[in-house]
Formats: structure tokens, sequence, C-alpha cells
């Protein structure tokens, strides 16, 4: 291919995708939805007039009013709560968590009301409500600000749990999330925020029931979400230099799971490892381990293993903090542990 | 006929008068009949009576209009007669029985009405707060007349989430009424000793949210003052709070030892039984007669009982719908995943 065509097949690019951060992409998912539906509006702490604490929602004030794009005081538990009472009467509330760590102060709401108030009503209140916020370490934010807490909330009935990887996720998932009719928790992996990448111009709603295989293989499957996608993606070119094919399933939704692509992979490989940026005891990684010993047992050729956060609230110091989260190298040595290599 | 009361500015005709004690008598019977059910082991769970406190159920929730919403806790059984859940569906639904407003998932605490707009007894004191602030500003924002009420106990106001809703509240003007039912007792402990400022009012000021006190025993103080409130609130000047003072003559639940308070202190509220009261006033004034009282009683007595019936003879939700309503629109094995 010579420089012309070269500059032509850019050019023909160019018409079709377009460069964006992760925070844009989040962004220009919520201005489609306050445009497109007039029952869309976004709450949550210094979202307007701050423009969003990680960017996201910046300009989105000018462009649709403090009606519709409202500050609130830093009152968690009200503003989460009246999110639900605003779902109730006819609304389509987006509310906005600074962090999944302060999303704490909400939890009565968001298990007591948003996930509870369909069935405990006999089916007659759906809450279509969604709750974004940032997710995850690797910033140096100390033990406050830094968790990985959605494994926890994908312990709860009545949630869907959505973990966007991607920036065609974290744009597309929202519109899926508010034709939902009940409650659905968007969790951002804040690290990803100022990731660049390719995404087509023209969108629409993406699919968040099924997980994507995001790389073929044959020889073992990883099992990731989230912050952790990207980590396992290098891992597995890593693992390729060494002859060793994964297969890497980006789960999206971590309620529900989507249990068959897991298992279709698991026919496949035989071995699996399972990188999760939450904590090992009681995690999501747990339950995913489980549903393969529970569906899946004859299939292995080995056990499973997990890579998951050190058991430990995550240290400010960059050494201390990068020891505690999931790296390429331990995705590496648990993948070549289950080959057996 | 119309007459002044002595102590109150307030008029009341035969017919409303009529219909205030009823709707007193029907509350006050249907409380009953859920005490003997549970001593009969026929009802069960946590069961909590509002005998003592009818006068604001019938004084307050006739005066909204049906797209008027409500917000209340587990102390809802007279809420939610007094908005026109039937009794049938509400004793139906202390017997657990698909007919109950809640098909049974709610119980005593968890009587719903999307119909009525009725958005559940909250069992997390303070819970259903929020939620009125939710629904309030769905009104203001899609410009709907509508006022919610949101009732709550004494013990809601040491929550975090009542000085966060009376915050936002203020601050976005809402149509929102807090209706605090202080009882005196956040189940066994006493305001004054968990409260160190117990002026409701001082409470509301610190808020800018305008704020009355009113005897909960005088069902007439109480339709007065809320009428005031609500027409303040739809006129568009934001929240308002109503203290409505008032007494469970009852345990916090179906029983406690009641080690808390005085028996004396209970058979001195108990002369301002509000029903006892209102029918001597309007006896007084001959406004009634003892047998149109005695007809009001007798009508409850029907009605609860039959009530009672309906629920005995209401199915019970088959066991394969246990996990229907986890997710709206899921089939049984989606809800598992």
């Amino acid at each position: 291919m010579n420089s012309t065509h070269v500059a032509l097949a850019e050019a023909a690019t160019a018409q079709t995708t377009t460069r964006l951060t992760f925070r844009e992409a989040a962004r220009a998912g919520l201005r489609d939805a306050l445009a497109r539906d007039e029952r869309v509006f976004l709450m949550g702490e210094d979202v307007g007039h701050y423009g969003g604490c990680f960017a996201v929602s910046l300009g989105l004030l000018a462009e649709f009013g403090p009606e519709r794009v409202r500050d609130t005081p830093l009152s968690e538990s009200a503003f989460v709560g009246a999110g639900i009472g605003a779902a109730l009467a006819g609304m389509r509330p987006i509310v906005e968590i600074m962090t999944v760590n302060f999303s704490l102060l909400a939890l009565d709401q968001i298990l007591n009301n948003a996930a509870t108030i369909l069935h405990m009503s006999g089916g007659q209140f759906n809450v279509p409500l969604v709750i974004r916020m940032a997710t995850g370490g690797g910033r140096q934010l100390a033990a406050q600000h830094s968790h990985s807490l959605e494994g926890w909330y994908a312990h709860i009935p009545g949630l869907r749990v959505l973990t966007p990887a991607t920036h065609e996720d974290v744009r597309g998932m929202l519109w899926t999330a508010l034709e939902d009719p009940d409650p659905v928790l968007i969790f951002e992996n804040a690290a990803l925020y100022p990731v660049e990448a390719s995404v087509p111009v023209e969108w629409s709603p993406v699919d968040i029931d099924h997980a994507v295989v995001r790389r073929s293989g044959s020889d073992v499957t990883l099992i990731t979400y989230g912050g952790s996608l990207y980590k396992t993606l290098q891992a597995a070119d890593e693992l390729a230099a060494h002859g060793i094919q994964a297969d890497v399933i980006d789960l999206r939704t971590l309620r529900p799971l989507d249990d068959a692509t897991i298992f279709e992979s698991i026919a496949r490989t035989h071995r699996a490892v399972i990188i999760d940026e939450g904590w090992r005891s009681g995690g999501i990684s747990a339950e995913i381990g489980m549903r393969i010993m529970e569906n899946r047992f004859y299939d292995l050729d080995a056990p499973v293993e997990r890579v998951c956060s050190a058991e430990v609230p995550m240290p400010y110091a960059a050494h201390l903090e990068q020891a505690a989260l999931p790296q390429v190298a331990g995705i590496v040595a648990a993948a070549r542990r289950v080959i057996g290599g | 006929m119309t007459i002044q009361l002595s102590h109150e500015p307030v008029t009341v005709d035969r017919d409303h008068a009529l219909q205030l004690l009823g709707e007193m008598l029907r509350i006050r019977r249907f409380e009953e009949t859920c005490a003997e059910l549970y001593m009969a082991a026929r009802v069960r769970g946590f069961v909590h009576l509002c005998i003592g406190q009818e006068a604001i159920s019938a004084g307050l929730i006739p005066l909204l209009t049906p797209e008027d919403r409500i917000v209340s806790t587990y102390r809802e059984h007279g809420h939610a007669l007094a908005r026109g859940i039937s009794a049938n569906a509400c004793m139906a639904e202390m017997f657990g029985k698909v007919d109950g407003c809640s098909r049974g998932r709610g119980g005593s605490m968890h009587l719903f009405d999307a119909q009525k707009r009725f958005y559940g007894g909250n069992a997390i004191v303070g819970g259903g707060l929020p939620l009125a602030v939710g629904t309030a500003l769905a009104d203001k924002l899609q410009h709907e007349p509508n006022v919610t009420v949101c009732f709550f106990g004494d013990g809601a106001v040491a929550e975090g989430e009542f000085h966060e809703c009376m915050n936002l509240a203020a601050l976005w003007r809402l149509p929102l009424l807090f209706a605090c039912e202080n009882n005196l007792y956040a189940m066994g402990t006493a305001l004054e000793r968990a409260q160190a400022q117990t002026d409701r009012l001082v409470k509301a000021a610190g808020y800018h949210v305008p704020a009355e006190s009113v005897d909960g025993m005088d069902v007439l103080a109480v339709a007065s003052a809320a009428q005031r409130a609500i027409d303040f609130i739809r006129a568009g000047n934001g929240p308002y709070l109503l203290e409505l003072r008032t007494y469970r003559f009852r345990a916090h639940s179906m029983y406690d030892p009641e080690l808390y308070r005085d028996k004396q202190e209970v058979e001195q509220w108990k002369q301002r039984d509000p029903i006892d009261t209102f029918a001597a006033r309007l006896l007084q004034a001959g406004l009634v007669t003892d047998a149109e009282i005695e007809q009001l009683r007798q009508a409850a007595a029907d009605e609860m009982a039959a009530a009672v019936a309906f629920a005995e003879a209401s199915p019970l939700e088959p066991v394969e719908q246990l996990t229907r309503w986890v997710y709206s629109d899921a089939t049984p094995e989606e809800q598992e995943r």
C-alpha cells in the first residue's frame, strides 16, 4: 500500500469513526440521553457547575440547564432516594455518585428501596432508575476512594449491575439502562477516563445481557470485566508469545451473569482464570468460580484460579497500591499454572 | 346544621363530623381486629398498631386529591385505610394472601397501592423521606400540581435523612408535606432521652421550612392545620412541616413489656382518646346522637368482620410465583440468573 492509499484509508476511517476518551464517551451517552427523553435528568454532587468530579458531565449544564443537570448537596442518601422517588413518579433519573465508596452512604436506599419496592409492592411499583459511579484503584487515592465494590452490589436481587470496559459500552450502555424498567447501576472504572480509543460515529443502544469474547483462544479462559480487561488483554498477548492462546471474556454485566458465554468458553479451553479488581473473599470471583464448579466441573482439566486485589484497604503509596491490584505478571503466572506450563 | 366548637376555630357540619368519626372508628376496629388475630396467631410478623393516633389519618388524608401522593411508615394501617385502600385488601395482606394490597409480599409494614398513589409503608425509620423528596421533585419537574405527604415518626427526626431531606425540599421548594407523628417514643426511647433539641419547630426553622405544631388527638385541629399546610404547599411555596402531637395506646409492636413508660402516663393520654373526645363534643353540641355513633361503630365492626372473612377465603400465592417481580419482565429462569 503506497502513501496515497494510506491517506485515502485514513480519510474513509475519519468519516465513520472518531477518537474519544472514555470520559468523553460517557459524556456522549449522557448528552444523548438528555436530548432524547425529557423525563431524563442528571443529579449528583458537582455534576453541574463544577462539570463533574471526573469532568464527565462538563458542558451539560450550559446545554440542558440547572433543572436537568442538577447539583445536589452532599446528601447521598437523600439524593439517591430522591432518584428512586422521581423514578416512581414518572421520571427517568440518572443519579451520579462520585465514587463507589461514597455510595455506601446511600446503600440503605439502594438495597432497602430501589431493589425491593417492585417485589415488596407485589409488582405495582417498578423503579426505572440509573445510578452511575466511579470505581477502582490505581490513582493513589488510598482506602476511601479506590475500592471495587461492584461485586457486592451484584449480590442484590432486583438490581442490574453493569461494568463497561470499552468506550462503546460506556457510551451505549446508558441508553439501554434507561430503557430498563428496573434499577441499573453502572460502574465506571475511573482509571479508564483519560484513555483514548476510536469509536464509530454512528451508534445505538448496546446489548447489556451478554458477555463478549474480546480475544479468542483455545488454551485457557480468562474471565474479567471493567478496568482489568486491559491488563488481561496484555497478559493474553504475553501468553501468546509463549504459544498459549487465551480466550478473554469481558463480562460487561455482573448481574445477571451471562453464564452461557463462560461455560461455552470453558467447554473449549477446559481451564479458567478469573481476574477481579475486587477482594477475593466473598467476591464476584467466588461466585463465578462456584458456578463453574456447579455446572462445568467435569469439563475442567485444572482447578480454577483467581487473580484479585490483595485483602487490604487500598494503600496510598504507589508501590504498595500496585502490589495490591491485579497485574499482568500475576495474570500470566496464574494462566501458566492452570495450563501446567 | 353547622356548629362552632368552643376551643377550636373550625366549623364542622353534621355529615363531615360523621365522616371523620366513622373513619376513626374504622381504623380503630381494624387495629383491634389485627390485635385479636395476632393473639390467635393468625397474623404474624411485626404488627405496629396506631390505636390512639387515628385522628391524624382521618383528619389529614381526606384533604388530598386522588393525584396527590403518600409515603408512609411501618405504622401505616390507618393511613392506608383513610386513603381508600379497602379493608379487604389491607386485611388480606395481614394474612399474606394473594388478594392483599401487596400480594402477600409486604405484610403489615409494607402496604402499597399504585392506584391510590400510596408508596408504601417503609420499615427503615426515615427511609421514606428521600422517596418523598423524589416524588415531589418529579411533580415539580412535570409541572403537576400535586402534593406529596410523607409520614414519619419522632424517631426519624434523629436520622440523617430527615435533615438531608428538609434541606433538599426547602432548597428546591418542593411540594412536600412533612407530617411528623410525634408519639413521644422512638420504640422505647423517650424523645428527651434521644434528642437534645426536642422542639420540631426550631429544627424546621433551621432549614427555612415553615412549621406548625398541632394537637394530633383532635381530629378537627388536625384537619384545620393540614388544610393550611396543603394550601400553602399547593400554592407553590415549597415544603411545610406539621408536627402532630399524639400518643400510641398500645405497645410499639404487638407486645412489649412497656418498661419505658408509666402506666399512669398511658392512662392520662387515654383520657384524650381522639374518638371518645370527639364523640363527646359532638353529642354535647347536639350534632349527632348516641344511636348514630353506635351505628358507625357497628358498621366498622361489620366491615372488619367481612374483611377477615375475605382474607381467610383469599388464596395463597402459588410458590411457583416466589421470584416473580424481582425484575419487571423476567421469567422465573431469568430471575435465577
